[in-house]
């Protein structure tokens, strides 16, 4: 599959145009599956339904998937590690942590568990960098992934534990759909909540995506070529790791995008980051779009998208995969 | 050794943990496009004092000249512009192509926002013919050969234009006839004015390249100078501490033991 590089783009992004606006006659009203356009001059209930529900919700598809897969691209290749996902210092667990701490001890309203799961997912960030400051063992980037699987296995035992004590016919259905992510409770105040945030950070990845190429060279090589390593590593992940806090704060923990999108556009463009990373977020944004539709048109009653996600993600790698890389370097 | 030197180090003091130095009291000047080894033993220190002209490691006392200006004025940016490494052995995790691999040696002409220009490819390419990999500029950089991997290590220094250029045993993975491209390339360099600066314990690499020579042990220079006044029978004895001839054939030395 030789898709040359130039032509990708312009490809990515008509199809990303092409699933925002499909998605907004996607649906199950009037009836399963697609609403035909004209009803949009003739129905009131369709354009509320159309601009205050599903435009929202579509916009923040768009930045869940493009936030979790550019960090995702990012965190492997400061990491050096091709397993790494955006949430795993601490961030993903924390959240769910906070989502599920703020269900059983206050309300299951949506701003409140948003604010805790932000809280949560922050406090796992900070915790993971604390620990590594004071880890006596291997490199900084060692330290840090040893301390963001410890302050992860916390969490998630503190999530165990809430599992365990929650009343089980109100709180435990709540808390398991919010860990299974999910976007059935966006409004327009989510979009206005992360896009300030998730947007400047996409920015400042999509201008440093060459210098990627740097972080990822062994400390000694890249502060030959005239990289201050630890400034610009820690500037690249702090901007990755607010993002994703920022959408799973909102979305719950939505799972294989930031591990699996960003290895599917490596295959496709090659390892070189000035192409790999705004790949990597342009599919990955059709990607959790995709999967949201599915996620409330395809059944009644509404999907995890987390289930999907890693569905569609595992079977979609395996895939690609399976195919020869692509030899399109140029 | 007329010229004013180009890298000037006085009297380093460097040492990984306090109680054991690994660098006592090294003094040396290295006059531009010169050619200099610095050999001795392993371990005896080779890699930490050119991590430490670099800027990589910050010396315990002592001080660092270069181009007659002190190390410590010149930002990462500059310092990128007018030394470059070659390390000895390097793990690419990523599937980048050699290409745009060596092209990462333009990175120190490039602002943290820009992204490499035709000039850039142009030199990558440039760097990539002179190590004669062009035919694998396409191939994944981690699949190469250890020795490919040490020539487009080479061939990305090369492409970062330094005025000086440091080599850590650049020669270790490479066959007879690779090794006499890098010795070739290096003999090149040093001609258009580059300063070279490599690591080994190889006497016979010495004697086949370097115009100065400068022997360790360890943590110390036993001592420095040209090549045919230091490449000695006693210094090499001293340095290595066993009975080493050192035998003059066809106007070239020739180190055993």
């Amino acid at each position: 599959m030789r898709i040359v590089r130039r032509h990708l783009f312009p490809i990515l992004i008509a199809a990303l145009l092409l699933a925002f606006v499909s998605s907004l006659f996607i649906g199950r009203f009037p009836s399963p599956y697609w609403m035909p356009p004209t009803l949009l001059q003739e129905n009131e209930l369709a354009r509320q339904l159309v601009f205050n529900l599903r435009l929202p919700r579509i916009l923040v598809a768009v930045l869940l998937g493009m936030a979790l897969a550019g960090a995702g691209a990012v965190m492997q290749m400061i990491f050096r590690n091709p397993l790494v996902e955006p949430g795993f210092l601490g961030v993903s667990q924390g959240a769910g942590f906070g989502a599920a701490l703020a269900i059983i001890t206050l309300s299951n309203a949506p701003l409140v568990v948003e604010f805790f799961a932000a809280l949560f997912a922050t406090l796992g960030l900070a915790l993971s960098y604390l620990l590594a400051r004071h880890f006596r063992y291997g490199g900084s980037i060692l330290r840090l992934v040893l301390a963001g699987i410890a302050v992860s296995a916390l969490f998630s035992a503190g999530i165990g534990i809430l599992k365990f004590v929650a009343d089980p016919l109100k709180q435990l259905p709540e808390i398991t759909f919010w860990l299974l992510g999910g976007l059935w409770s966006v409004t327009w105040n989510d979009v206005t909540h992360i896009a300030p945030i998730v947007l400047p950070a996409l920015a400042i990845i999509w201008l440093m995506r060459w210098r990627l190429n740097l972080l990822s060279l062994s400390d000694e090589t890249a502060f030959s070529l005239g990289v201050s390593v630890g400034r610009e590593r820690t500037l690249l992940l702090a901007v990755s790791v607010i993002a994703t806090a920022a959408v799973v704060a909102v979305a719950g923990i939505v799972g294989w995008i930031g591990l699996i999108v960003p290895h599917i556009a490596r295959r496709i463009t090659g390892t070189d980051a000035q192409y790999s990373v705004p790949a990597a977020m342009l599919i990955g944004g059709i990607f959790a779009l995709v999967c949201d539709d599915l996620a409330r048109a395809w059944f009644a009653a509404e999907i995890p998208l987390g289930i999907l996600t890693s569905l569609f993600g595992a079977l979609g790698f395996a895939a690609i995969m399976l195919r020869p890389a692509s030899e399109a370097h140029q | 050794m007329n010229a004013p030197p180009i890298l000037s180090l006085a009297d380093l003091q460097f040492g990984y943990v306090q109680a054991s130095p690994v660098l006592r009291g090294v003094s040396l000047d290295v006059p531009p496009g010169t050619i200099t080894a610095i050999l001795g033993p392993n371990g005896v220190g080779k890699t930490t004092l050119l991590r430490i002209i670099l800027g990589l490691l910050k010396p315990h006392a002592g001080k660092i000249l270069l181009d007659g200006k002190s190390q410590a004025d010149y930002s990462r940016w500059e310092m990128s512009r007018l030394i470059g490494l070659v390390p000895q052995s390097e793990y690419i995790p990523f599937d980048f192509s050699v290409l745009e691999f060596v092209l990462l040696g333009r990175a120190p002409y490039l602002g943290p926002l820009d992204l490499p220009r035709a000039q850039d490819r142009a030199r990558a390419r440039d760097a990539l013919r002179a190590m004669g990999l062009e035919h694998l500029r396409e191939r994944a950089a981690p699949s190469l050969s250890g020795g490919e991997r040490q020539l487009a290590m080479v061939a990305r220094a090369l492409a970062q234009q330094p005025r000086v250029l440091l080599l850590d045993e650049p020669t270790a993975h490479l066959d007879l006839s690779n090794r006499d491209r890098v010795l070739n390339v290096l003999r090149a360099q040093a001609r258009a004015g580059v300063t070279i600066v490599f690591t080994t314990h190889d006497p016979n690499l010495v004697a086949a390249v370097a115009g100065y020579v400068v022997l360790m042990r360890q943590g110390a220079l036993l001592a420095a100078g040209a090549l045919d006044a230091t490449l000695t029978e006693g210094n090499l004895t001293a340095t290595y501490g066993i009975p080493v001839r050192v035998m003059r054939w066809d106007g070239r030395l020739f180190v055993t033991s």
